[in-house]
């Protein structure tokens, strides 16, 4: 039997994105914690903490999504935590997220000048209090037109953990596809929705950056 | 609570080493057409025609909008169903160049605009064309400020070759998948995988930028950094 | 009993040696105008004083606090000790009044209403009580200054560090910092300054040190050290500075 792609399949895509931006944004939850546990470590004054925070970057920066999701799967299974495969797609993808946020935020810290860390010293505040009002404020105007772009390779990269059966946006394409064999509409309207999603924050990022860079020049 | 057993994953490291294997002529495929793909739409981006300048920004902006591994169901399954025949490898290929083009596109772009408009003026004063121009006064320069981003580039699209297995390309991570469906050492196999994507990333970074010190380092230009998303498409 | 005592002070960085045992004592009130080319460790000197810079020998006792650079005795220190720096840093996500009021609180937890007045009247000294909410960006390079003064002072040092605060500024500015800190020591606050501004060592600082080589090469009040030069070093420099 098979179905003609139509309205309601329109419909049960568009339904299934609700996935991707469920995934998306528990990833880039718990990400978020772990990429700032990771910036900080990455900056912190000890050197042994700071090798572990750099070689913990490498490693999730120099394996594919799927791999760290089939590692986290199944890892998770071999340990004896029997997770819902949304679980733990989400924990993988928030792993993904950590490398690249921790390493974004490092720089962005980073950039900074030496000068603000050295007044903000001379005043007598301790590295937490210098931390919270002098440099992370700064640092966020900074970080926050890259970061707003990764969203958009979180929400893309969402589209690989269809393969253990999460009925996101790109498992649907597959069902739908798999009901009607009308490959090439039904793909052309997975990708425009992702791009629906997407292009927005690539627009946000990039008129973040412009402004910055104008208050920078200012 | 693990107990690990590598032993049945390594009885089948013939599989494993014609993945990796696949994986590396998938990426080296797509990075040399991939490469070739940004310079030219670059190129246009900067001195084209006005609507090819404008379906150039089209195109950079669908592919980096949209998820990999829909252009590679949009380029495997979608095109067989308009009379283009096409195998899952070269689908592959396709999707991989098309992707990395764009993003290459933006690297190479950025490249050129920080080449200082004296020094085309210069160019053009000695009456040369503008592709002239472009070849022999703006392109080194553009492609050595931008190489430490272009490597970050080229291995993302290394790892990105991973999706191919979705439609059943055998490359590292289709190998692995197979395997663990035989082995049922699941956890082992993407261990092993893991490790290999790892090393092959940071051999393919330090390789690159020895070969970038050999190609730029005496012509004395400095990087620039960039803001572009470069992470994994 | 002196405010401020420097002994045989060694720093070295890297191979390269910039203060060679340095010894200086400093009274209650006085301004001390530390001169010299660039590299003989002036500037160091200073920085080694608010604990910036780490020392590799000597001894380092100031406004009652022996230097020391675990991070609670550094802050009890450097809540009596105030740097200014050539290049500001202000906090540039602040404004003015936040700049100076962020370490009353943070350090000696004065709450937010009596940090603002606080704020107010330190830019009031200032000449500031206008630019209360002004973001650095909107200030002029001679108003940051006096801003980043304030902040210092709000924190009542009892010692004041200035390091060539006026070199980054136009000329037409540096009369606006420098008339702040002369009232600052008419006022009785004792001041050390790296500075090029040879009439304000001249005319402001009770005492001149001359630096040559990472060593105190002349030092004593301005008016006999200025008219009568011991050492051909300093001559030369005078010479120089006054072209």
């Amino acid at each position: 039997m098979i179905r003609n792609f139509g309205p309601s399949e329109i419909l049960f895509l568009i339904e299934s994105a609700r996935w991707t931006l469920l995934l998306t944004f528990l990833a880039a939850a718990f990400g978020a914690c772990g990429g700032l546990a990771v910036a900080l470590a990455r900056v912190a004054q000890t050197r042994a903490i700071r090798n572990f925070a750099t070689g913990y970057i490498a490693v999730v920066q120099g394996i594919p999504v799927l791999i760290l999701l089939f590692l986290s799967y199944y890892g998770l299974s071999r340990a004896g935590f029997n997770l819902p495969p949304i679980v733990a797609a989400s924990i993988s993808l928030a792993i993904y997220a950590s490398g690249y946020l921790g390493d974004i935020w490092q720089g962005a810290i980073q950039s900074v000048p030496v000068q603000q860390w050295e007044a903000s010293a001379s005043l007598a505040l301790t590295r937490p209090q210098q931390y919270r009002t002098v440099i992370l404020p700064q640092a966020v105007r900074i970080a926050l037109p890259p970061t707003v772009g990764f969203l958009v390779q979180l929400v893309k990269n969402t589209s690989i953990v269809s393969i253990v059966s999460v009925v996101e946006l790109a498992r649907a394409g597959q069902l739908v596809n798999n009901a009607t064999f009308q490959p090439f509409p039904v793909f052309i309207t997975v990708a425009a929705i992702y791009f629906v999603i997407c292009f927005p924050l690539s627009l946000a990022s990039r008129s973040l950056e412009m402004k910055f860079n104008a208050y920078r020049g200012g | 609570m693990f107990g690990l057993h590598f032993g049945p994953v390594f009885a089948r490291s013939d599989a494993l080493v014609y993945g990796f294997w696949l994986t590396l002529q998938l990426s080296a495929s797509a990075i040399v057409l991939g490469s070739l793909v940004g310079l030219s739409a670059a190129a246009v981006r900067n001195m084209g025609p006005r609507p090819l300048r404008w379906l150039v920004q089209t195109y950079v902006e669908i592919i980096r909008n949209t998820p990999f591994l829909v252009q590679l169901y949009i380029i495997f399954f979608g095109l067989p169903s308009l009379g283009f025949k096409i195998n899952a490898i070269e689908a592959g290929i396709l999707a991989m160049t098309i992707n990395l083009g764009a993003y290459s596109t933006e690297i190479f772009r950025a490249g050129i605009e920080s080449v200082h408009r004296s020094q085309i003026e210069a160019g053009q004063a000695l009456a040369l064309t503008r592709l002239q121009v472009f070849r022999h006064i703006v392109l080194v320069p553009a492609v050595a400020r931008v190489w430490p981003s272009l490597v970050s580039q080229f291995i993302l699209i290394m790892l990105t070759s991973s999706v191919c297995s979705f439609i059943s390309v055998e490359e590292l991570s289709g190998a692995s998948y197979t395997i663990q469906s035989e082995t049922f050492q699941s956890f082992e196999v993407y261990i092993v995988a893991g490790l290999v994507y790892l090393a092959l990333a940071l051999v393919l970074k330090m390789a690159f930028a020895a070969l970038g010190m050999r190609l730029f380092s005496r012509r004395r230009i400095k990087p620039i950094a960039l803001h572009l998303p470069e992470m994994q498409p | 009993m002196p405010i401020v005592v420097v002994d045989n002070l060694r720093k070295s960085f890297g191979p390269l040696e910039v203060l060679k045992g340095v010894s200086l004592t400093v009274e209650r009130g006085q301004v001390v105008a530390l001169l010299g080319r660039s590299g003989s460790g002036k500037s160091t000197l200073l920085r080694c004083l608010n604990g910036l810079e780490t020392i590799d020998s000597g001894r380092i006792e100031i406004a009652g606090h022996k230097m020391d650079y675990a991070p609670r005795p550094l802050r009890e220190l450097r809540k009596d000790v105030g740097i200014v720096f050539q290049s500001f840093n202000l906090f540039p996500h602040l404004t003015a009044a936040e700049n100076v009021m962020l370490a009353p609180r943070l350090a000696m937890k004065i709450a937010r209403p009596a940090a603002r007045q606080l704020a107010e009247e330190m830019l009031a000294k200032v000449g500031l009580a206008d630019k209360l909410d002004a973001h650095p960006d909107q200030l002029s390079g001679g108003q940051q200054q006096r801003v980043a003064i304030a902040r210092s002072l709000a924190m009542q040092p009892k010692v004041m560090l200035f390091d060539e605060v006026t070199s980054a500024l136009d000329p037409e500015l540096t009369g606006e910092v420098l008339n702040v800190m002369a009232a600052l020591a008419a006022d009785g606050m004792t001041m050390l300054l790296v500075t090029h501004e040879m009439g304000f060592a001249r005319n402001v600082a009770t005492t001149s040190v001359f630096m040559h080589g990472g060593l105190i090469h002349e030092s004593g009040p301005p008016a006999t050290m200025f008219a009568a030069p011991r050492t051909p070093e300093f001559q030369q420099f005078i010479g120089q500075s006054l072209k």
